[in-house]
């Protein structure tokens, strides 16, 4: 792997965000509300000119505005985490994260490869630069033709990688 | 004049679409599209991701979605559409009727009338030479995403992706997809050129992406074997001892695109040289309209953009010329316009847009100055 990589962060650097940019993000709720049940995490740092998360959400729970290059903003009381905001994201940036068992973080998150993991199936649970950390079991595989060929894959890790893991690996 | 076309538009890319359906929407009957492809919609039929912007340019759609849509548009709104035809020449015209030489795969060279014509050729890859950059196995990451996702063919199992712009993130995304282990993004800069999200999917999927990195060469006997890279300092010079091995059969260049001049310039327009948008593009006026009347230009051969923008000029232009043709009165075209610039003008603006609305209105200004003297 590279060492290049390990050495920075940043979003305007390489893509990944720094702890503070990361809280700072107007599309990332609370830990105190991913406590409460599950709850979409836009993790969109860039004004880049894209609104398409917010004709997305049902709820009216994210905000984009004028410019059309504004940062969505959750309101984090009105999102019900119902992860239909998650397959329409082309950055494949928006996440739908669940800290409401103990001791378990359950992370939704856009799969667009194959093969598609089954429920039940344990896969490798790889951070943001792709390093296996842990294992994962797949709770649900969620598909509508809607999603336009983009699965919603729920992993169940344990609860300290909720803010790592945000890939999988299936074995097979 | 019975076989003059009312506009010939050339190209048939999100722009020359959106054009000729914006024409045809207003009641032109005689519409055509020259297109030297097997197929219209340009780059869009490679394009397998979800598209950005907003629901006016299709946004959350897959690119080549969006072609078939704009392309279904286009012909039910009864627009012509002649493939496998170039454009070969733009001839000494008048104002009223241009002439149009093409050849034609069925019926070889001829000439073609019309009296508005819409340039909307695109743009292309640039490349970089080094050291074994001839080999087979070192292509455009454009021409990799064409085997890929048009011919279905994987042109490497192991590649290395020279660029780390949207096009160098998105395609390697898409090798990834198609089977293809990517051993790593080379950027000469000190950071991404491409959008964070665009680099985070492609990180957390285990691609390193190697930043201050040149490529040094490409090793092979017949095709490509290795590739070496190799650090570079502040002034750009390589560090010797810095050089990294990798075992590849593929090196794509994703280096920034170019836009295709060459009928603007043989049409006689004017052109100006904008870095920020590729290089040399034609004066344009609002309507973009060029400094030859009736002949116009829309998208990436005005300046490298995005589809989103390529289809919103397609459109500016397309109600230019119904405008001109006398098809739509001019206080309802200025309307219409004026709300497309307010959706361009939202489109480029942010870190990443800043730099080519200023280019733009550049372009805009530069082709008063010309045009009043």
């Amino acid at each position: 792997m590279s060492e290049t990589n390990k050495r920075v962060l940043g979003v305007n650097i390489i893509g990944i965000p720094t702890e503070e940019e990361y809280w700072n993000c107007p599309g990332v709720p609370s830990e105190k509300r991913m406590l409460k049940g599950p709850v979409a995490v836009i993790e969109c740092f860039q004004e880049i000119p894209c609104n398409v998360c917010e004709d997305a959400c049902p709820f009216g729970a994210i905000k984009v505005g004028h410019p059309i290059t504004n940062l969505p903003v959750l309101d984090e009381d009105k999102c019900k985490g119902c992860k239909l905001c998650i397959p329409i994201c082309p950055g494949l940036a928006i996440f739908v994260v669940d800290l409401s068992r103990e001791g378990e973080a359950r992370i939704s998150l856009p799969y667009e490869f194959l093969p598609v993991p089954s429920v039940g199936e344990e896969v490798d649970a790889l951070d943001r630069w792709g390093r296996v950390v842990a294992k994962a079991k797949v709770v649900q595989v969620l598909y509508s033709e809607k999603f336009d060929k983009t699965y919603i894959i729920t992993i169940s890790v344990p609860k300290k990688y909720a803010f790592f893991v945000r890939s999988i690996k299936v074995r097979r | 004049m019975k076989d003059v076309y009312d506009v010939a538009i050339i190209g048939s890319g999100p722009a020359g679409l959106a054009a000729a359906i914006e024409v045809a929407k207003h009641g032109c009957k005689k519409a055509v599209i020259l297109d030297e492809n097997f197929r219209p919609g340009g780059q869009l039929f490679k394009q397998i991701h979800k598209f950005f912007g907003s629901k006016e340019q299709y946004a959350g759609i897959r690119g080549f979605v969006i072609g078939e849509t704009l392309m279904n548009e286009a012909k039910d709104l009864g627009v012509e559409i002649l493939l496998r035809t170039s454009v070969i020449g733009l001839f000494n015209s008048n104002y009223d009727v241009k002439t149009i030489g093409i050849y034609s795969h069925d019926k070889g060279v001829r000439e073609i009338k019309a009296k508005r014509i819409i340039i909307a050729t695109g743009a292309r890859e640039n490349v970089i030479a080094f050291p074994g950059w001839t080999l087979p196995g070192v292509m455009g990451a454009g021409a990799a995403q064409t085997l890929m996702n048009i011919y279905r063919v994987l042109p490497g199992e192991r590649v290395l992706m020279i660029g780390s712009g949207n096009v160098g993130l998105i395609v390697t995304y898409q090798l990834l997809q198609a089977g293809a282990k990517v051993v790593g993004i080379v950027e000469a800069m000190p950071k991404v050129g491409g959008w964070g999200v665009h680099a985070a999917k492609i990180l957390r999927m285990g691609v390193p992406i190697f930043l201050s990195h040149t490529i040094k060469e490409a090793i092979g006997k017949e095709y490509v074997e290795k590739a070496v890279i190799w650090e570079i300092d502040r002034n750009w010079k390589p560090i010797k001892g810095t050089e990294k091995v990798f075992e590849v059969d593929l090196i794509c260049l994703a280096v920034g695109m170019i836009p295709n001049i060459e009928l603007t310039r043989m049409a006689g327009c004017e052109h100006i040289y904008i870095k920020a948008l590729g290089g040399w593009v034609p004066l344009h006026n609002m309507g973009m309209e060029t400094t030859v009347k009736g002949v116009y230009v829309a998208g990436d051969v005005a300046g490298v953009e995005e589809n989103s923008v390529a289809i919103e000029e397609g459109r500016l232009a397309g109600i230019s010329c119904a405008e001109a043709l006398g098809l739509i009165d001019s206080k309802e075209a200025v309307e219409y316009k004026e709300t497309i610039w307010k959706r361009l003008d939202e489109l480029r603006s942010g870190p990443f847009g800043e730099h080519r609305k200023k280019a733009k209105y550049l372009i805009l200004q530069e082709y008063e100055k010309r045009m009043k003297t």
